[in-house]
């Protein structure tokens, strides 16, 4: 109304400055990404197109010709990044069909996993988390993703409440009707015996 | 004489007589001044309006302040979920690529917008992108549908007005309790069931810093979409090199792996356009505050021109009065 664009954005940031790259180090944007700009600005020119996730990403490296010494690995969680690209000997996953270990010039798999320990092999160092369920992907170049839902190391758990929810979801089991109560009861059977077999096996 | 009685008047009010000769005062076109009349015919020119003005806009300013205050609160309070869960979609887009051009029959476009608005123009862009891609899938081919899911009232508000035959799912108060993945899971399930897609394209505001906010579509493509790239080559080309474990069949893992991955970008998105839209909202009120208090400077000079223009006249009116008598 008063006729003055206010441009002045604020300069103080509440936040700590962080370092953003120099365009020369950023990776090239791939082809993919061409095609669907090339598409978008033909039909509606005016506007930019949008960013796509690739954009953010670091490309990953390729496959190299002899098996490297060191798995790295990602572990990632809904709420946290527990390793990032962290170089590893090995690691244990619990896929549906039984604990898989993962070495360096693995296979490239895509393994879903069921409740149960995974353990992250250092040197001499092993870290046991507790999963829920996820998938892992094992890329030709020695990448481990673990995507899981939830993962507590193994110190946080507590028996006496790993019983009880045992005992509560097999009674619901045993009283459930239909077939959604009993998928609902038999997923927490599963979570719990798991919970228990890690604890003390 | 009449001189000297005005010299004697006038070294009193000394600060406040001008010597030249006062004009008229000019009534502002937005503030018109009123006269009215006092109990010896004296004019006073009544500066209420700018007064009730400048306490409004004053109220404004402290209002967007606060505004501003909380919205930085929040802000803080969410950035560190959202820079967390950034690592969420990785493992998904190293594995399956990203195919925005994916050629597909049955598109849904996920707009992701915000509750509340005074939040700059974060949900024009959001709606702005989704009506693009709506353009852009019917101009590859005639038999191409568009759909709409949408989360959140802003973006409802605008598409409602000419896509409504387009609308499939409209989901509001997302943030009613504090984001968390079980309720994003739960949204995603819904979506699933509910509406048929080839490729689900989610539209949000990704958040760069407190400034920037970069417009983001992410795909995620059905298995059987995801089967045909692979077999056709390409970037999904060694996705066939890849062994599946366990599951009875290929097609159930990608299935869980395709409704997972809809999940986990889903949570991150709903999380990057909740920083942004704080953010945004920071802006926008730290620039109404500025506005308001520019605004506030301009009144307060135009309240004091006012009321010394009255004090002058009521002076003059006196001392000519006063010098009729005498002369």
């Amino acid at each position: 109304m008063l006729g003055r664009a206010s441009m002045l954005l604020p300069c103080r940031s509440i936040l700590p400055a962080r370092a953003r790259p120099f365009s020369t180090d950023l990776p090239a944007a791939p082809s993919a990404d061409a095609t669907f700009t090339e598409a978008w600005t033909k039909v509606i020119p005016n506007m930019d197109p949008p960013k796509t996730p690739l954009s953010f990403m670091q490309p990953r490296p390729p496959t190299p010709s002899s098996i490297p010494s060191k798995l790295t690995v990602n572990f990632v969680l809904p709420y946290a990044s527990e390793l990032a690209t962290k170089e590893v000997d090995m690691v244990i996953v619990p896929a549906t069909t039984g604990q898989m270990g993962v070495l360096p010039g693995h296979v490239a798999t895509i393994a879903e996993l069921k409740p149960g320990v995974l353990s992250v092999h250092e040197g001499s160092e092993m870290t046991k988390y507790f999963v829920s369920s996820g998938f892992v992907f094992i890329h030709a170049n020695s990448f481990a993703d673990i995507i899981a839902v939830e993962a507590v190391p193994l110190d946080r758990l507590d028996v006496n409440l790993v019983q009880k929810g045992l005992a509560e979801f097999t009674s619901k089991l045993s009283s459930a009707t239909t077939d959604l109560e009993k998928a609902e009861a038999q997923i927490g059977i599963d979570v719990h015996s798991a919970l228990n077999s890690a604890l003390t096996g | 004489m009449a001189m000297a009685a005005l010299r004697r008047e006038g070294r009193r009010f000394a600060p406040l007589i001008s010597p030249r000769p006062i004009t008229a005062v000019r009534s502002s076109p937005l503030y018109p001044t009123l006269e009215d009349e006092g109990p010896l015919g004296l004019r006073h020119i009544s500066t209420q309006v700018v007064r009730n003005r400048m306490k409004s806009v004053k109220n404004i300013q402290k209002i967007t302040k606060a505004m501003k205050m909380v919205a930085a609160s929040k802000l803080r309070a969410i950035q560190t979920k959202t820079e967390n869960s950034r690592g969420l979609w990785q493992p998904f887009t190293a594995l399956l690529g990203d195919l925005p051009s994916a050629d597909v029959k049955k598109n849904v476009v996920v707009t992701i917008s915000s509750d509340k608005g005074l939040c700059g123009g974060i949900n024009s862009t959001s709606v702005k992108i989704s009506k693009g891609l709506h353009k852009l899938n019917s101009a590859t081919g005639p038999e191409k549908e568009t759909k709409y899911v949408i989360l959140g009232e802003k973006a409802k508000a605008q598409l409602v007005r000419d896509s409504k035959k387009d609308i499939e799912l409209i989901i509001t108060e997302l943030q009613k309790n504090p984001l968390n993945y079980t309720q994003v899971s739960v949204l995603a399930d819904e979506i699933l069931k509910n509406v048929e897609y080839d490729a689900l394209r989610i539209v949000f505001n990704k958040f760069q810093s407190v400034v920037s906010f970069v417009p983001t579509v992410s795909t995620v493509l059905s298995p059987e979409i995801v089967e045909r790239e692979a077999e056709s080559g390409g970037k999904l080309g060694d996705l066939d090199s890849y062994e599946v474990e366990g599951g009875e069949t290929k097609g159930e893992i990608l299935q869980n792996l395709a409704e997972f991955q809809f999940s986990c970008t889903m949570f991150n998105a709903v999380l990057e356009n909740a920083c942004s839209e704080q953010g945004a909202r920071m802006s926008a009120m730290d620039s109404s505050s500025r506005n308001a208090g520019d605004m506030l400077d301009r009144l307060t000079l135009t309240y004091n021109r006012t009321r010394q223009a009255s004090i002058t006249t009521e002076l003059i009116e006196i001392i000519s009065g006063a010098s009729a008598l005498e002369g």
